[in-house]
């Protein structure tokens, strides 16, 4: 599922790409942000036979690492050369927290997804409902100013009025700052372009370093 | 939600929210919120509602927009049923994730940016 204010324009070169079998979705009015608790992507979410969740959003680096990170540092890497680009961006994606035992393993993650596809509700990674709803994000009175004026922004920005977006876009930020799907697709919209631009990798670098590189996932607890 | 009017329709307030006006309240899976008269009738002011429900009012002074937050309830999830959900799929058409019931599904979330 793309999480895509750009539509089908901004997701059809990866899926032209992937040529997915599965279903390919989109969420271009970020519904499912405060819907389910998306903040980041790639984000996983487990649904059982049923249509019960069994695992809330979480990082969802679904291949072994292996194949994961040169992926990762590849495109990162490919268009850092065709922009001129800020020093840090690549290192900064070289330190991504995405590894054996650091804070996104993705062989663990790989391991317990075939583990529940396997043994279904008997797999220990597979959550009672209660711990789903206790493991899913706070949703505040700030969490739900920040959808509004996220939403607000996105019909702004869509019907040409970007100056006044982008106030909704800053206080949507403002009052959810974890939420980096938020603060990528404000980037993107007030950064427009086909390709990666300086003005989104200057305000992803300074957003990363604020908190540091080794934060931008929250931790995989499985 | 964008209302250019806090008068809303009952079917457009249900539509954009999820919640179902009924006697009882405001109701969505099984949960029912105590409305206090408001939200009656076929259309209704969305201020008082979206005030018993959690959900934040933002004004857009500019061009006179506002927009419907979603409902608070402490946790993004009140529960662990799959909330309806129904998008455009790429080959054309809506797709609604129900439509998997019987299959272990992984709903992954990924972006161009």
């Amino acid at each position: 599922m793309a999480m895509d204010t750009g539509g089908w324009d901004a997701a059809r070169p990866f899926l032209e790409a992937a040529h997915p079998s599965h279903p390919a979705l989109i969420d271009q009015e970020h519904s499912l942000d405060s819907l389910l608790g998306i903040v980041n992507v790639p984000s996983g979410v487990w649904i059982d036979e049923a249509g019960t969740i069994v695992r809330p959003p979480e990082p969802a680096f679904a291949r072994p690492f292996a194949e994961t990170m040169p992926q990762v540092v590849a495109a990162v890497a490919d268009y850092v050369s065709e922009v001129a680009s800020l020093p840090g961006v690549l290192e900064a994606a070289r330190n991504l927290p995405i590894g054996p035992g650091r804070r996104v393993d993705p062989d663990r993650y790989y391991a317990a997804l075939l583990d529940w596809i396997r043994k279904g509700p008997a797999s220990p990674y597979a959550l009672s409902p209660s711990e789903v709803i206790e493991r899913s994000r706070p949703m505040s009175a700030d969490v739900s100013a920040a959808a509004a004026h996220f939403e607000l922004a996105q019909h702004l920005h869509r019907h040409g009025m970007s100056e006044t977006a982008a106030a909704h876009f800053e206080e949507a930020i403002r009052m959810q700052p974890e939420n980096w799907t938020y603060k990528c697709q404000a980037w993107a919209c007030m950064n427009p372009g086909s390709e990666p631009t300086e003005g989104y990798n200057r305000a992803w670098l300074e957003a990363v370093n604020k908190i540091g590189i080794e934060n931008y996932y929250e931790r995989l607890e499985l | 939600m964008i209302v250019s009017d806090f008068r809303v329709d009952r079917i457009q307030f249900e539509k954009a929210s999820g919640w179902t006006i009924k006697p009882e309240g405001a109701c969505r899976e099984d949960q029912c919120v105590p409305l206090r008269g408001a939200g009656a009738g076929e259309s209704f002011d969305v201020r008082p509602v979206a005030r018993v429900l959690g959900m934040a009012i933002v004004e857009d002074p500019a061009t006179g927009l506002s927009a419907i937050g979603p409902h608070t309830s402490g946790r993004a999830l009140s529960s662990a049923a799959l909330p309806p959900i129904r998008l455009p799929e790429w080959r054309g058409g809506t797709f609604a994730l129900d439509s998997l019931r019987g299959s272990k599904v992984l709903l992954l979330a990924w972006a161009s940016w």
